[in-house]
């Protein structure tokens, strides 16, 4: 397992833009935001906690589909199937390599793009946590979605459109969490169900993950 | 195939005769409501469509399950059949809420969480169905997408309830819940109850029909491969 986790993290790393692309997409969108609603620090700070969760959702999700193309095309997906390893720990460490490249570096660069959009001060450890608890559910879904299609030539697009909407939960918990922490109030009950819902799809999906990619190598 | 060709016309006519029924009873042969004056009709459209939204999803995902388990070709193709009925249903619940919610709350759409959860089930459908469409071999498309139902089906439920914790909404309480004395005043119930009915019966026949046309498609599909290596 962990001679797997080091492959993907080298192979990640060495192919270029594995942890700079995603964060790159991410500074982009909150660079936008202020371009498209206005440079008002009242309105910004208000919208600040839902604009740097859904870019957080769309950076992971831009790099999701090579979790297994690459693996697919070169034959190696058939022989993790077949080594001893279960399919479903593969997943699980897909899942993994795929939030140290993108989900743990959001989390870490999430509160210096929300000191670009004035957020309240009083929002920054929420949103370190709740960012910390929710990517890695990100990165599960993720690889489930990507496990769906990965026998697709363009899977792309499909694979957003499945998978976004399973990001739902998560996206909600985690910017409610933090709207509340900068409202003042206690975010313990939301953290406490992003929590549920991330170890929840830890539970589940990488047998649904396994089945997936199963019935893909058939 | 055998069963279904002498049910499907009576399912069709029942359904087009318990519809006309209820619409014709509810629309022309009821009261208006004292506070929502004749703006309350539309429930005989809304209510029975949104029940069949969900109850399309449910049987999705029986189907799925049937599949997965006990590999019968048609409950895949049943699950299929039905996907594009829920879509619809889905569809004319939100637009007739949007059409019930205007002169009522002030506003064709509120995040409301009923209506949001609406709009996340109408995404579910529309992903169901792309997988589908992306998928060549039809065996392969059957077990991932039956996966993907099952899977949608856990996050659509916690979506339902997750965004429950988010807003507060407008839309009233269930209409309809086995457990309450009474739901709705009995002189909209009963020509509402016609009305799911009708709309029950044609979910069933549109399905059915469906299924007919996936069924024969594979055939087709057969006999030309079976032609090619001839």
């Amino acid at each position: 397992m962990i001679a797997l986790l080091k492959r993907d993290l080298a192979l990640a790393l060495r192919a270029g833009g594995g942890f700079g692309l995603g964060l790159a997409f991410f500074l982009i969108v909150v660079v936008l935001v202020p371009f498209g609603v206005g440079p008002e620090a009242d309105i910004l700070s208000r919208i600040a906690p839902g604009i740097l969760w859904v870019g957080a959702l769309l950076a992971a999700l831009l790099s999701l589909d090579r979790i297994f193309a690459l693996d697919f095309e070169d034959g190696s997906l058939a022989l993790l199937a077949t080594s001893p390893l279960p399919l479903e720990a593969a997943g699980m460490v897909k899942a993994a390599a795929h939030w140290i490249t993108t989900g743990l570096p959001l989390t870490l660069a999430a509160p210096l793009f929300g000191f670009l959009l004035h957020m309240q001060s009083t929002a920054y450890p929420y949103l370190l946590i709740s960012l910390l608890i929710g990517t890695p559910a990100l990165s599960m879904i993720g690889t489930f979605g990507a496990a769906l299609t990965v026998g697709l030539r363009r899977g792309g697009l499909l694979l957003s459109l499945l998978v976004l909407p399973l990001y739902v939960p998560t996206l909600l918990f985690g910017a409610e969490a933090v709207r509340r922490g900068a409202a003042g109030l206690d975010a313990t009950s939301a953290l406490v169900l992003q929590a549920g819902i991330t170890a929840g799809c830890f539970a589940i999906l990488p047998f649904a993950t396994a089945a997936v990619l199963r019935i893909n190598l058939r | 195939m055998s069963w279904t060709r002498p049910v499907l016309p009576w399912s069709f006519a029942l359904a087009g005769a318990f519809l006309v029924t209820g619409l014709v009873w509810g629309f022309f042969f009821t009261p208006d409501d004292f506070r929502q004056g004749s703006t309350v009709k539309i429930i005989y459209l809304h209510v029975p469509s949104a029940l069949m939204a969900i109850n399309a999803w449910i049987m999705m995902l029986v189907a799925s399950l049937v599949w997965v388990v006990r590999r019968h070709h048609v409950s895949a193709l049943a699950a299929r059949a039905a996907a594009p009925v829920g879509v619809v249903m889905t569809l004319i619940a939100l637009f007739t809420g949007g059409i019930w919610g205007q002169p009522m709350w002030g506003t064709y759409w509120a995040w409301d969480p009923r209506l949001t959860s609406f709009l996340i089930l109408f995404l579910f459908y529309l992903g169901y169905i792309a997988l589908w469409e992306a998928i060549e071999d039809s065996d392969t498309a059957a077990d991932l997408t039956a996966v993907l139902c099952i899977v949608g089906s856990i996050f659509a439920i916690l979506s339902r309830y997750a965004v429950h914790f988010w807003n507060q909404g407008l839309h009233q309480g269930s209409s309809l819940s086995l457990d309450a004395e009474q739901n709705v005043a009995d002189v909209f119930y009963y020509p509402l109850l016609v009305c799911i009915a009708g709309f029950i019966l044609l979910f069933i026949a549109l399905v059915l029909m469906r299924t007919r046309t996936e069924i024969r498609a594979r055939r087709i599909k057969a006999l030309q491969a079976r032609g090619r290596h001839a």
